[in-house]
């Protein structure tokens, strides 16, 4: 609705004046008037893309963490899980959200879902790896301090493996942010949706937009958790400095 | 799921993998562009990484190259390629629409996983064996071929076997900016809501991914310095030791 309210509106103000840089005929790569003109419709992109990768991060981190301790706990397991979602991660973004179709339709869970799939792989990875990480000293103490085994997963085990942990998680949502495009095919894309629309009109400004956006917003997303590992984990601050 | 019953129907005609357009030449087209791309970055990338982890300088940039890569969407790039004025608006020879635009994306993306575990596995090569080779008197050309290339070797052929995945992956997103391959399959179906046919088109893809990553795995299984024992770092008791047995299997199997 806001699209068409915003076409309709634009082309009255401009065409008197001159061609705005992102008519058909100046069609420029960078482009601000287009940037204040569609605001709302890029905003709801973006929003539509955050909510998608972090839906899709989170759901992969539900996922793994069971995932990871039963491989720990079952090693018999572990070649399995490992080997499942690697092979899942080597079936095509864009091959994977139509597989996927048939159960979930052609709505947000499928590219949710997809998403999650590959990050699952990333994921569980960095808790293995993490959670073997742990020197075996400290869960001995740990246990002579009279901790079950929850306890020491709780308080001992899961804080120790969030270093590796949070690396494996950057990995995943960066890929996430940039995979999310690809939902563009079931129309649910986020700023990809952008990118697609921009490819069919040959609408350089939006493209660009989008393209930029995505790294802006891989980038932040970075950002984010590296700045929560570093609150999440204080103690490692006194031995890097 | 009269969606599986249409795409096997898609999948047992015959008409849909013969003649211009059928999934035969699309598939050829993808593992064409696949394989140009792949040998194209190996080309420029492996000589560049490996020298550098040679010297044991540049590892920084290496590394952020590869992360750089993975924060662009490799559809956004491709849109911004086909988009541009200069590639890809017309066809090019065997590759199609769009495809010059194609091979460019998929080369950049294939650069990083090759140039971050070559420079690594060069520098993973044991200090202790590299200074042993240069107490044996070998020049720095001689290290370089004779020690370092063997024995990062696996972890190199590790890091193309990333970047073909990666790259017949990419390749199937060319289809969303009408580039060639065998995306356009799963992108026709979608577009016309036929979802067997793209159902059909992912399919395949799919199981081609697989048989290419099984073979990959093979090939890097061929080429591993020590094929069934532990990791190269304990097969002999010194650095000299283990360089010659990893030279020795490197000759056998070649």
């Amino acid at each position: 609705m806001t699209l068409l309210v915003a076409a309709a509106a634009v082309p009255s103000v401009d065409a008197a004046s001159q061609p705005s840089c992102y008519s058909r005929l100046v069609n420029e790569w960078f482009c601000l008037d287009y940037v204040q003109d569609r605001q709302s419709q890029i905003l709801d992109a973006l929003l539509q893309h955050v909510a998608i990768t972090l839906a899709a991060v989170v759901l992969g981190v539900v996922v793994a963490l069971p995932l990871a301790l039963l491989a720990r706990r079952f090693p018999r397991l572990e070649t399995g899980v490992l080997g499942v979602s690697t092979g899942l991660y080597t079936v095509p973004s864009l091959a994977l959200f139509p597989l996927l179709v048939p159960f979930t339709g052609l709505s947000p869970v499928t590219v949710v879902i997809g998403l999650a799939l590959y990050a699952l792989t990333v994921l569980v990875r960095a808790m293995l790896e993490g959670l073997r990480a742990v020197p075996e000293d400290v869960l001995e103490s740990g246990r002579g301090l009279g901790y079950g085994p929850t306890r020491l997963l709780l308080k001992v085990e899961l804080p120790l493996a969030l270093p590796v942990v949070m690396a494996g998680l950057r990995v995943a949502t960066v890929s996430t942010v940039a995979l999310t495009t690809v939902g563009s095919l079931v129309a649910y894309g986020g700023l990809g949706n952008l990118i697609s629309e921009g490819v069919s009109t040959d609408f350089r400004a939006q493209l660009l937009t989008a393209a930029v956006l995505c790294v802006v917003l891989a980038v932040v997303l970075d950002v984010v958790i590296v700045v929560l590992q570093r609150l999440l984990t204080p103690w490692t601050r006194g031995v890097r400095a | 799921m009269t969606v599986l019953v249409d795409m096997w129907a898609y999948l047992t005609d015959g008409g849909n993998w013969s003649g211009s357009g059928g999934m035969l030449q699309l598939l050829g087209q993808q593992l064409l562009l696949t394989v140009t791309a792949l040998l194209v970055a190996v080309a420029v990338g492996l000589p560049v990484a490996l020298w550098l982890g040679h010297l044991g300088r540049g590892g920084f940039l290496a590394i952020n190259i590869s992360n750089v890569g993975r924060a662009v969407p490799t559809f956004a790039l491709l849109a911004l390629l086909v988009t541009a004025d200069f590639p890809g608006t017309d066809t090019l020879g065997p590759y199609g629409r769009a495809g010059l635009a194609t091979l460019i994306a998929l080369t950049l993306f294939a650069l990083p996983p090759i140039i971050t575990n070559a420079y690594v596995a060069v520098r993973e090569v044991p200090a202790d064996v590299v200074q042993a080779a240069t107490g044996m008197g070998m020049s720095g050309r001689q290290r370089f071929v004779r020690v370092e290339l063997p024995l990062a070797l696996p972890l190199v052929v590790s890091g193309v076997r990333l970047a073909l995945v990666q790259v017949w992956a990419t390749a199937t997103i060319a289809a969303l900016v009408a580039g060639p391959g065998l995306g356009r399959v799963i992108t026709d179906g979608f577009f016309r809501t036929d979802y067997g046919k793209g159902l059909a088109g992912a399919v395949v893809v799919a199981a081609v991914a697989l048989v290419l990553e099984g073979l990959a795995a093979l090939v890097q299984r061929a080429v591993r310095p020590v094929p069934t024992g532990p990791p190269a770092g304990d097969a002999g008791p010194d650095g000299h030791g283990h360089a010659s047995s990893a030279a020795g299997v490197e000759a056998s199997s070649a």
